[in-house]
């Protein structure tokens, strides 16, 4: 029935997590295995594309928060990209903004990446 | 065509499988009685992290719990009355979640509460017949 999906695909050193349909307490375990499989290949730059995803409840939202550290401490960081209004609403309404990056296009997020590892 | 009235139930397993077809339920629900786009959004993710959380903490994981969720929709306020069989928590030991917090700590928990709260007008917790948990979620239709 969950309708859930996540792509992975590299943008040179930073990979980008796709994400589809509906992302709840059924279908989060599946993002955690590639947020895991990320970090066994010391992949911590990371841009998550929303553009189709639906609905994402706290437990989707849990699965950023509790591989974010990792990433950081790592040089790396889990950027948002091509959030719907709806999706956005629910990070805003849980304070993400304040601890996250959100961008309108992936591009936008994976050349601040790139800034950064020139400088 | 709006409803004035609305009555349902729709019982499942404690299954995180089961969230999509209790998303489906409440989401026809809450359009037939008239609810916007936005509106019915709030309420199936409040009613989805009321269910994830029996499932999480009343059954832990085990699937042969039964939720029984009943939505009464009269006089412009639809109340969504979730049941379970589990093991029973004080939610004001829940504390209010603060993403720096979370952050620091690595922690992440009491998301779900906090949304429903936020996503809802009323958010009351009871105990049915001595070892029923029952939260009882509602919103009002408003500029109807």
């Amino acid at each position: 029935m969950a309708d859930f999906n996540v792509g992975l695909r590299d943008a040179g050193s930073v990979s980008i997590v796709e994400l589809k349909g509906y992302l709840d307490a059924h279908t989060a375990p599946e993002l955690e295995n590639v947020f895991n499989k990320l970090i066994q290949e010391n992949k911590y730059k990371v841009v998550v594309n929303f553009d189709q995803l639906n609905y994402i409840s706290s437990a989707g939202l849990g699965v950023f928060m509790a591989y974010v550290e990792t990433m950081r401490e790592n040089n790396g960081d889990i950027k948002f990209a091509n959030l719907k209004e709806n999706v956005y609403n629910i990070f805003d309404l849980l304070g993400f903004p304040l601890l996250y990056e959100f961008y309108q296009d992936e591009n936008e997020a994976i050349n601040k990446f790139n800034e950064l590892s020139k400088s | 065509m709006k409803k004035n009235r609305l009555q349902k139930q729709l019982k499942v397993y404690s299954s995180t499988e089961n969230l999509a077809k209790v998303r489906k339920f409440v989401k026809e629900s809450a359009f037939e009685c008239g609810f916007g786009e936005d509106e019915v959004e709030q309420i199936t993710l409040a009613v989805d992290e009321a269910c994830t959380n029996i499932i999480k903490h009343a059954y832990r994981y085990s699937p042969e719990g039964v939720i029984d969720i009943k939505i009464i929709f009269i006089d412009d306020k639809f109340t969504v009355t979730i049941t379970d069989e589990g093991n029973g928590f004080d939610p004001n030991l829940i504390p209010i979640p603060d993403i720096q917090e979370f952050y620091k700590q690595k922690k992440v928990g009491g998301l779900g509460i906090y949304l429903m709260k936020k996503l809802m007008d009323e958010v009351i917790y009871s105990v049915e017949d001595n070892r029923k948990n029952r939260v009882t979620l509602v919103k009002y239709l408003k500029n109807s």
